[in-house]
């Protein structure tokens, strides 16, 4: 099987949908010709044409409207925001009019919302954000995170073929530094469902993005230790498969929810709190948030590293954890 | 502004559509008025939006498109609804948050009041929201080739707003077959059209994207008809977007709730004397196409609709509460 990075793989499923179902186009600030910042979409202007491979003007409220109003007409969008911090400036087209047209005439809207997304590149308070809480406490929005370029393709499709509008955020730390085996067919993982990333007994590391990375190097060292850790790999914060969630903590009765978007009223809380109403029993430490601190994302690399989780600082927590 | 006396039939509109278009603006103001005594009968549990004023823009705008063409109306647009399908009865059910309404009791009166089967997207609150998507549309209308055009509406205080310009600019751009009518009825809620912009005519916009622009009187429906038919024919061809400005008046408050004091009723008057219904009705009269028997037959035909309409929306179930939940996200797979 090839190895592809996690770019490439996003890239293989943008190629493969778009030669799959001609109502498939990508659309977005400079990824025509130039193939987008991050060149996820490099190749697919030379294959497919302006038609399909569209750049647009500096609007994202006018494009990600647009997608909304192509979606409705049978269309099936692909945008791009060129990073995902940028996405409040398309804010209402998804969270007033995409995210509720379902429910208020029941017609499918299905778009896909990409950016690249995350910490980790020094890259300062505004190209490193981490906005899914937003997404997630609005309904009517799927939410999705790949932690790994197999998955990152097979959600991406599953993404094109859903009939709802998707928030689909790229760990843009993985694009280059995570190679995997990736089948070149076509193929979905389905949304909603986590993945088990590590099996073990004493201690779930509940996570996803970038950080499953990071969860499953701790884990490897916390061995040495004698704690073997269960990692859950989220993929898909809503719908959030609280069952697998359920299931991990009832297992090794103890949580360590991770995740680099800020603490409050993050992911992490909302997990912390189906924890503690579906597996309290089972519980023999309280669930523990290891996440960024409620500050903007800062630039200068001592900062963000202390801003950002990584395998050292879950190593610690865990351990703190093991031993309560 | 046409004075009523030198108006024209425009060729290609016969005297049966003429007459049509009328049916469709005196429809539109009894269904506003039946909506507003429903309201007071506490029928109505939410708030109405007057379309008292708007019957010219709503309906000549919306006469001027095609079957296959598709709009993006707001809240003072209920001719244009009416016209495409929408029928009288679900717009009450929609207001009363019947089970038989397009929202299926999940929307507010006009708001959400969209059926993609009748070329109808329904509205955000967040206006002017439906001007990205009708970008949308017509985009897709390019996409495939096809001769369609989309056509959507905005009040004089959305086209402040900056997806005003980010649509207009990425329309001309993209040279899309979408056609944007500003309706400018000299408030948004309370705030006068001199607190909005500076400008005499918000149509001289256009010139800033490079596309058409015009004024029209918005209270001369066979002005809005021929002026919507002629962007649409540019829009065909291939030609691009078009700004229509429409001048009107808001003749109620925003919603039943607003008395509107803040209008001078000296306004009122002046444009009270230039009613579309009135001046229309006279035109039609002095070509002779319309006289006191058709419009007691007119009149007592739109009655008899009504009063069906009102009683298919009162006897629609309202919704079962243990629904709340259905139909957040669509389940089927799409082919």
């Amino acid at each position: 099987m090839p190895e592809l990075t996690f770019l490439d793989a996003i890239n293989q499923a943008l190629l493969q949908e778009m030669q799959a179902d001609e109502r498939v186009f990508v659309i977005g600030e400079d990824v025509a010709a130039f193939g987008g910042a991050f060149k996820a979409t490099a190749g697919l202007f030379e294959r497919f044409g302006r038609r399909r491979v569209l750049d647009t003007p500096m609007c994202e409220y006018a494009f990600t409207g647009l997608a909304n109003g192509a979606a409705l007409m049978g269309l099936r969008p692909v945008v791009e925001i060129q990073f995902a911090d940028f996405v409040s400036t398309g804010f209402d087209p998804i969270v007033q009019f995409a995210s509720t047209h379902h429910y208020r005439q029941r017609e499918p809207l299905p778009i896909v919302i990409r950016a690249p997304w995350g910490g980790g590149a020094y890259a300062g308070p505004f190209h490193s954000q981490c906005p899914e809480a937003w997404f997630v406490h609005t309904p009517g929005l799927k939410v999705v995170i790949p932690s790994n370029p197999y998955d990152a393709k097979g959600l991406l499709i599953a993404a094109i073929h859903d009939p709802n509008p998707v928030i689909f955020f790229e760990p843009k730390y993985l694009y280059r530094r995570q190679k995997a085996e990736v089948p070149k067919a076509r193929y979905e993982v389905p949304l909603g469902s986590a993945s088990l990333a590590r099996a073990g007994k004493d201690l779930s590391i509940i996570t996803y993005g970038a950080m499953v990375t990071e969860a499953l190097q701790a884990a490897d060292t916390l061995v040495f230790d004698g704690i073997d850790c269960d990692v859950l790999d989220l993929r898909t914060l809503s719908p959030l498969d609280e069952q697998a969630v359920l299931d991990s903590v009832c297992k090794t009765s103890k949580a360590l929810v991770v995740h680099e978007a800020r603490r409050s009223a993050g992911v992490g809380a909302e997990i912390s709190a189906i924890i503690s109403e579906g597996a309290f029993t089972a519980l023999d430490a309280p669930v523990m948030r290891l996440t960024a601190p409620d500050t903007p994302v800062p630039y200068s690399p001592p900062l963000e590293d202390a801003y950002r989780p990584n395998a050292a600082k879950i190593e610690t927590a865990a351990r703190d954890l093991f031993w309560y | 502004m046409s004075d009523m006396n030198t108006v024209d039939i425009p060729i290609n509109l016969g005297s049966e559509d003429c007459l049509e278009i009328f049916y469709w603006m005196k429809l539109t103001r009894e269904v506003d008025k039946r909506s507003l005594d429903l309201f007071k009968q506490g029928k109505i549990p939410g708030v109405v939006f007057s379309q008292l004023g708007h019957e010219a823009v709503s309906v000549g705008a919306g006469y001027a498109l095609r079957t296959e063409d598709v709009v993006a109306p707001m809240h003072r647009d209920l001719g244009t609804y009416l016209l495409r399908g929408m029928t009288p009865g679900r717009v009450f059910a929609q207001a009363m948050g019947r089970v038989g309404s397009p929202s299926r009791g999940r929307d507010t009166n006009t708001h959400g009041m969209g059926d993609i089967s009748l070329g109808i997207i329904g509205y955000v609150s967040h206006l002017p929201q439906s001007l990205p998507v009708a970008l949308g549309a017509a985009f897709s209308f390019q996409y495939w080739g096809e001769e369609r055009v989309a056509l959507t509406f905005v009040g004089d205080g959305g086209t402040s707003a900056g997806a005003f310009h980010e649509t207009l600019n990425m329309a001309a751009v993209l040279k899309l077959p979408l056609i944007v009518v500003i309706e400018n009825n000299q408030y948004a809620y309370s705030t006068p059209t001199r607190h909005q912009y500076t400008i005499e005519d918000l149509s001289d916009r256009a010139a800033g994207y490079g596309i058409p622009g015009i004024v029209v009187d918005g209270n001369d429906v066979l002005a809005m008809w021929q002026a919507v038919k002629q962007a649409a024919t540019i829009a065909r061809r291939g030609d691009g977007p078009s700004l229509i400005e429409a001048k009107t008046m808001r003749m109620q408050g925003h919603a039943v709730h607003d008395q509107a004091d803040y209008v001078p009723r000296d306004l009122l008057r002046k444009w009270g004397e230039r009613d579309p219904l009135l001046r229309f009705s006279q035109v039609l009269r002095k070509l002779r196409i319309y006289d006191d028997a058709i419009e007691d037959e007119m009149s007592a035909r739109i009655k008899q609709e009504v009063d069906e309409a009102v009683k298919w929306a009162a006897s629609s179930p309202l919704p079962e509460a243990n629904s709340v939940t259905e139909g957040v996200y669509a389940r089927a797979n799409l082919p």
